[in-house]
């Protein structure tokens, strides 16, 4: 019968214990905020107009985390010693589904990096955002080209200012490969197509592709369609179709479709060092240009984020063992249309401090104080290339600070989350596994309501 | 003691017919082909466990390029990932360790408050009579069907905004900091736990002999007395068989966590932090197996420990007909 005693022996312990160890956490928790002091000195000049506001506390919410959400604490540390405020960073993988029920349950953050226009706008259409405040606007307009602050603009309200950006108008290549086969770089659609045969007649598939990616599988080739899409129409045509204004089975959406089919469902071109061109569908984003180091692939359309996806020990340079190029036109004379994506600060709260956070991550100081520290690309126009050490980063920040640039967002990111993030996807999949370009896009398209 | 003594007779009178079913039950497991079943399923049950234990310990290029099978083939062992999932350098979420203290201080009370709750709540709807009592055991029950996502959005606007009805608050907002955020996740754990465990209890409690509330009550117990010295010890199989499903269930929770305890390094637990393990574009995705089988350390403690309940537990279930 020493059983009756036992549990209630046991549950006496382990409450004692789960007391103590929550009194041991209370602690720990309440003793991280420093305070500031060198407010006057020289080095806190810059920061002059957001003081006054110390001891306040700024959360943010983001997808941004482990090591990259360790540079941005860095990036904004010197801005937090000068003013006396803190910020509370949080990254989270479920922040796209996280946000919107944080919103609703009133708990929501006071900043947020938007990463999806769609998303931005379907807060801003509830009135659950702040608009941003003179001074954030006036700092956006100064460092920011008018294409990007378009998207954070929602029935003429300004909500926001960009953060990081990257560019997903490139190609991977070897460098290495290149060389020894004397093969150039192509500055043209043409030009890039002759390269695949010539690349094709080699015992190297030129091309490699992948999109499988957890429960966003598909999202790699709708960056494809899309960056194909801004090449055989205009940027104009390309905005009438993100929006709707022209339906998604559109024969010009149709033929950007099969033009990027000429590529990625040609099996003469696809896939190296995965088999034939239904392996695109099974084949990990993450891996899908692993091929080029090993030489069995030549060529990978893929964002400029990807610098961070080589295996352990890849130089990424222009005379390393990976670098890209420029996803070419077919017409260099119009332009040249460049497919991007990045984040949006946008405010939930109108404190000022708020304010202040959300001006100074819009200005210069800020872009080149994230900048030095590397892996990090950014549309605002005050980054100084000298502290833009990557190369590849570099060269993405020297695109988008070219003035033929004709920027546009990411469509997929744009479209609403059903169609954008739901049916366009899978939709690719379909077409990837054989699926006709007719039935794909009558399949979005009846999904866009 | 005496007090305990009599249910037990009772308990052994009244599954009298127990030895011969479960004895029929034993007999026809116990041929060959039922061990060959049992053996062949529980190897096809562990396979993929092994393999992340195997995976867990080979180095990033192997794991990104080739299946941990190959192992066998080409052995190559290193403690690199453990290394980065246990001291990982991300200054901005801390260690693992202090989240693993944070799982801890999350689970042991949201194990431990629906367990008295769903404790007290199954007695008084089994043995206590008053008007409406089916009722409201069926209120609960029908509970049940709600799914726990539904809850979500009110139960956050509950804590964040208060309750008011009218004009008037009923309630105000309990607008917690850092780390009394751990009061919202036990709080949120213990309601969605409520309806399951009154349920489990009830049908445990309920089946207890008569006569020894009866023989009790006449000898003069009140209900508190009767709760603590007969239905507590009685029950105590249900109690842990119970208290480990939640505990596995609340330990493995993202969801829940995510939402009411925030991503802090305050208070997130440590599914928060394996879930960001693999970095912002998932290119650090070979820690996911080492980071998988650290948390895997305490639920087998926890159930190793407490198989014996666990089994008694599910036995009481399901041979009492």
């Amino acid at each position: 019968m020493a059983i009756s005693a036992r549990p209630r022996q046991a549950v006496a312990i382990v409450g004692a214990i789960g007391l103590a160890l929550g009194a041991t956490a209370c602690g720990t928790g309440s003793s991280s905020n420093g305070g500031s002091s060198n407010a006057d000195s020289a080095e806190c000049a810059p920061y002059e107009n957001y003081q006054g506001h110390e001891g306040k506390t700024v959360t943010i919410y983001s997808s941004i985390r482990d090591i990259e959400a360790d540079r941005l604490a860095e990036s904004w540390k010197q801005f937090e010693d000068c003013t006396g405020i803190t910020i509370n960073h949080e990254g989270s993988g479920e922040f796209e589904a996280q946000l919107p029920v944080r919103v609703d349950g009133g708990n929501a953050p006071d900043l947020a990096f938007i990463p999806q226009p769609g998303l931005l706008a379907r807060f801003a259409e509830r009135n659950q955002l702040k608009a941003a405040s003179a001074e954030t606007k006036a700092m956006a307009e100064q460092n920011y080209s008018p294409d990007w602050l378009k998207y954070s603009t929602v029935n003429g309200t300004f909500y926001g200012a960009p953060l990081g950006s990257n560019v997903k108008s490139f190609v991977w290549y070897s460098p290495k490969m290149f060389q020894e086969n004397g093969w150039t770089v192509p500055t043209t659609w043409d030009q890039m197509i002759q390269l695949s045969d010539t690349i094709a007649q080699s015992d190297v598939k030129p091309w490699c592709a992948g999109i499988e990616s957890g429960d966003a599988t598909g999202w790699p080739a709708t960056d494809w369609i899309e960056d194909v899409m801004l090449r055989t129409q205009t940027p104009e045509v390309y905005d009438q179709w993100t929006t709707h204004e022209i339906p998604f089975n559109d024969p010009r959406v149709a033929e950007a479709l099969d033009r990027a089919g000429t590529i990625l469902k040609n099996d003469k071109y696809v896939n190296g060092g995965f088999g034939g061109v239904r392996s695109i569908a099974t084949t990990s984003f993450q891996e899908a240009g692993v091929p080029i180091t090993q030489g069995k692939c030549a060529l990978h359309r893929q964002a400029s984020f990807y610098a961070n996806q080589w295996p352990e020990g890849t130089r990424v340079a222009e005379d390393g063992d990976v670098f890209a190029f420029y996803f070419p036109a077919i017409d260099p004379g119009k332009g040249k249309p460049v497919l991007g994506g990045g984040e949006f600060v946008t405010a939930f709260a109108d404190r000022p401090e708020v304010q202040a956070v959300q001006t100074y991550l819009a200005s210069g100081e800020y872009a080149n104080s994230r900048a030095k520290i590397g892996d990090w690309v950014s549309a605002n126009n005050k980054v100084d290339l000298a502290n833009v050490a990557n190369p590849i980063d570099k060269l993405s920040v020297e695109i988008l600070q070219d003035d033929s640039t004709v920027f546009r967002f990411d469509g997929s990111d744009l479209m609403p989350a059903a169609v954008g993030a739901g049916t366009f996807w899978k939709g690719m999949v379909d077409w990837i596994n054989g699926g006709n370009t007719a039935d794909v896009l009558q399949g979005i398209e009846s999904s866009w309501k | 003691m005496t007090t305990t003594t009599p249910p037990v007779a009772a308990g052994a009178q009244e599954t009298s017919g127990r030895p011969t079913r479960a004895a029929r039950v034993r007999k026809r497991l116990n041929t060959h082909t039922a061990t060959l079943v049992a053996i062949v399923i529980a190897v096809v049950w562990t396979i993929p466990t092994f393999g992340l234990l195997v995976s867990s310990f080979r180095p990033e290029n192997q794991i990104k390029t080739t299946g941990w099978w190959t192992f066998f083939r080409d052995p190559e062992f290193t403690l690199q990932n453990y290394q980065e999932v246990l001291f990982g350098q991300s200054a901005s979420s801390g260690q693992l360790a202090s989240y693993f203290i944070n799982s801890l201080v999350i689970t042991l009370p949201a194990v431990l408050f629906p367990l008295a709750f769903a404790a007290l709540a199954a007695y008084a709807l089994a043995w206590i009579n008053f008007r409406g009592r089916d009722w409201v055991y069926i209120g609960i029950f029908a509970l049940q069907i709600v799914p726990l996502q539904m809850a979500l959005v009110p139960l956050l606007s509950f804590f964040s905004r208060g309750v008011s009805l009218g004009g008037i608050t009923l309630m105000p907002a309990w607008n917690l900091d850092g780390a009394q955020n751990f009061a919202q996740v036990w709080f949120a754990h213990t309601c969605f736990a409520l309806p399951f465990a009154v349920y489990l209890l009830h049908n445990f409690i309920s089946q207890l002999p008569k006569d020894l509330m009866e023989a009790a009550r006449v000898d003069g117990a009140t209900h508190p007395k009767i709760f603590r010295t007969i239905v507590l010890p009685l029950v105590a199989p249900a109690l842990a068989a119970f208290g480990i499903f939640q505990f596995l269930w609340v330990w493995n929770d993202l969801l829940v966590g995510l939402i009411f305890a925030g991503g802090s390094d305050v208070t997130a637990p440590l599914t928060v932090r394996l879930a960001e393990l693999a970095g912002t574009r998932g290119n650090e995705w070979q820690r996911l197996t080492a980071g998988a089988f650290v948390s895997i350390v305490v639920p087998l403690i926890v159930f190793l420990s407490l198989q014996r309940y666990f089994v008694r537990g599910l036995l009481a279930g399901s041979v009492k007909g």
